[in-house]
């Protein structure tokens, strides 16, 4: 799947003019654009640009002041943060957030529970229902293990990973969700440049998969690298728009934000 | 801190680590059952045991100042109470200072149901009892469980001394003087409660010179629920908290049970990963609800009399003190916790005026040197093991967790 091919799917999920005021500070400033199906989407901006409110503002963490926010065209307004998971959005964080005294297996296990119809009742009486959800899930969080590659530590408490597989689980996690976006915050926070390389591999076979891939990022090798199009904020406001070698070369952004950060990658 | 405290406390510390490692090595050497059947036989074996307690009447353990049937009733029952409180602290992370008003929703319902104001049999009063508790837990979780942390235990704490107060000042509910004359399950076997009554005497033993005899004054009757002997209460009870203890682990062992420990690890992200917190904060407080209130329930029956004085504040902290003793987290711990709270203190009777204090002592020492409790949850242990292991390979001080 090539793809020039993907990025000319249907929009996924469209900011239609969002704007975040936290008070007398507007986070986000009449921000538009899509993510379409099946691409890798970077999203960048220097400290404070917005990125992370961005991303809250697609997983319900925040609400949106003005602006529309279509999620396979559904409005996301309004929507509790489970149900947008269960509509098909899943995020990892930039601050490692597992649940740190539960197996890595859990772990996966419980983003494998969104679509799970079991509820007390099932599980006290140890239904037909609750047996074959409870396989399926182990068998998914195994299988998803195995593909970010850390199958080896299935039994392995969360807080006993390395750092490294701990944002490896996190990704197992979200795509246990079963999402449509998968949306990553600075996965590649801490990791050192082999790390990342292998980190990219995984992001690639991900949407290889089948995943659409939001990508929030610092690291401008890693995002000129993978993804399919670009996005750039800056205090709040999108200056941007391209694929990463539009981008590369567009003078706001080197002002911006570019130039500098090469610069000191180069050296 | 002066240099004699220092060394005082360091002493101690040594002391309790060396402790600990022989305590630890002496339990490496028990043998571990390597197969599932293996694990079953130590379950039944152990089960036998427990029910067989009250006749047994070994020595060292058998309480002198009291009945031991009794004392290994309030046992079981702190037990129960701890396994439900444990899923609301231990598994949800909900720290509840007010269970005790659950538990009284629970014995007051069986009370006014049974004796006060109607005359039902226990065990038709005994589910009303449970789902009037429950809904008690969801009437008091739904407008609070949206806070978090200490205000949550401030508001449970409210909740439990209301229903305490409510109960004093309303005289449907037999204000401070209390309900009377609650009944007790109904006997089974011919001719209750009398004299000869039940199906089959079951002989206890007394323990002479160190060996075993039949004991010739003492007989208890299957199954009648007298006021003397205790041991059939026992008995009914203890069939409770192996019903619960089964319930709880498949609950545990589910998507339930996940959810619970996710919303416990972090709110926020377990909501994120499609977990409805909110819902599943509400269902353990609801199952606690659901414990507590059967617990109550069987307080009530025992006692025959219930008043505001038995639903103290006191008794939740108790409560909590049992779960956390155990370990938050373990259902085996909770109810060790459970245990200990209700027997030590009728062990040393003697020292009755002390136990406040050594109880207190007890606590401080716990929470400096085992802050996961006696039987910590089987996440904890490894995690804790996993720490040890670094401080061995690195040779430096490692915080544990």
């Amino acid at each position: 799947m090539s793809s020039d091919v993907v990025s000319a799917g249907k929009a996924l999920l469209e900011l239609d003019h969002v704007t975040i005021k936290f008070g007398g500070l507007t986070a986000l400033d009449d921000v538009s654009f899509d993510i379409k199906e099946g691409e890798i989407l970077g999203l960048i901006g220097p400290n404070g640009a917005g990125k992370t409110t961005c991303f809250n503002v697609m997983t319900g963490v925040y609400q949106a002041t003005s602006g529309a926010i279509r999620f396979d065209g559904r409005p996301l307004a309004k929507l509790q943060r489970h149900k947008i998971t269960k509509l098909g959005i899943a995020r990892t964080f930039q601050n490692i957030r597992l649940f740190r005294s539960m197996s890595a297996l859990d772990n996966v296990m419980v983003g494998a529970d969104v679509h799970s119809k079991v509820g007390i009742l099932n599980a006290l009486f140890r239904t037909p229902r609750h047996r074959h959800t409870e396989a399926a899930a182990e068998q998914k969080a195994r299988e998803l293990l195995d593909f970010v590659g850390i199958s080896g530590r299935a039994d392995e408490l969360a807080s006993n990973l390395s750092y490294g597989d701990q944002r490896r689980l996190e990704i197992a996690r979200a795509l246990a969700t079963g999402p449509k976006l998968l949306c990553l915050d600075e996965p590649a926070a801490g990791f050192n440049p082999a790390e990342k390389r292998q980190l990219m591999d995984l992001i690639r076979r991900v949407r290889d998969i089948g995943y659409t891939v939001l990508l929030i990022e610092h690291d401008m090798r890693l995002v000129m690298g993978v993804t399919d199009r670009i996005v750039v904020l800056e205090f709040g406001r999108k200056i941007a728009e391209g694929t990463p070698a539009e981008i590369r070369d567009n003078p706001a952004v080197i002002a911006a934000y570019l130039g500098v950060e090469e610069d000191a990658d180069a050296s | 801190m002066s240099t004699a405290g220092t060394a005082t406390s360091n002493l101690v510390r040594s002391g309790l680590q060396s402790f600990h490692d022989v305590s630890s090595s002496l339990w490496a050497r028990v043998p571990k059952p390597k197969t599932k059947k293996g694990k079953a036989a130590w379950i039944v074996v152990g089960v036998v045991i427990a029910y067989a307690l009250p006749l047994i009447n070994l020595p060292v353990i058998t309480t002198t100042g009291s009945d031991m049937a009794s004392v290994l009733y309030d046992c079981i029952g702190y037990a129960i109470v701890a396994v439900g409180l444990n899923i609301v602290i231990g598994y949800a992370g909900l720290l509840d200072l007010g269970y005790v008003g659950f538990y009284a929703v629970g014995a007051y319902t069986v009370g006014t149901l049974t004796s006060e104001h109607w005359h039902w049999p226990f065990f038709l009063a005994l589910p009303v009892a449970v789902v009037v508790t429950m809904v008690s837990g969801v009437l008091l979780g739904a407008p609070t469980l949206r806070v978090r942390g200490d205000y949550l235990a401030i508001v449970t704490l409210g909740f439990g001394e209301i229903v305490r107060i409510v109960i004093t000042y309303t005289d449907w509910l037999g204000a401070a003087t209390g309900i009377k004359a609650i009944p007790a399950p109904p006997s089974i076997g011919p001719n209750p409660p009398g004299p000869d009554g039940g199906l089959f005497d079951i002989a206890h033993l007394t323990w002479a010179n160190g060996y075993p005899e039949v004991d010739p004054t003492k007989k208890t009757q299957f199954l009648v629920f007298g006021v003397i002997d205790i041991v059939p209460f026992y008995w009914l009870l203890l069939t409770v908290l192996v019903l619960i203890i089964v319930g709880d682990r498949l609950i545990k062992a589910s998507r339930v049970g996940r959810a619970w420990e996710a919303t416990r690890e972090d709110e926020d992200a377990a909501e994120v990963m499609g977990v409805p917190t909110f819902k599943y904060k509400l269902l353990a407080f609801a199952m606690g609800a659901f414990i507590g209130g059967l617990s109550g329930a069987f307080f009530a029956t025992r006692q025959g009399y219930i008043s505001p004085t038995s639903f103290t504040a006191m008794l939740s902290e108790m409560f909590v003190a049992a779960v956390i003793i155990g370990g938050a987290g373990n259902r085996w711990g909770a109810i060790v916790g459970g245990v200990l709270v209700a027997y030590l203190p009728e062990r040393f009777r003697n020292f009755a005026d002390w136990r406040m204090l050594v109880f207190g002592i007890a606590l401080l020492l716990l929470t400096t040197f085992r802050p996961q409790g006696i039987f910590p949850a089987r996440a904890t242990r490894r995690a804790v093991r996993a720490e040890q292991k670094i401080h061995e390979l690195e040779g430096e001080n490692v915080d544990v967790i």
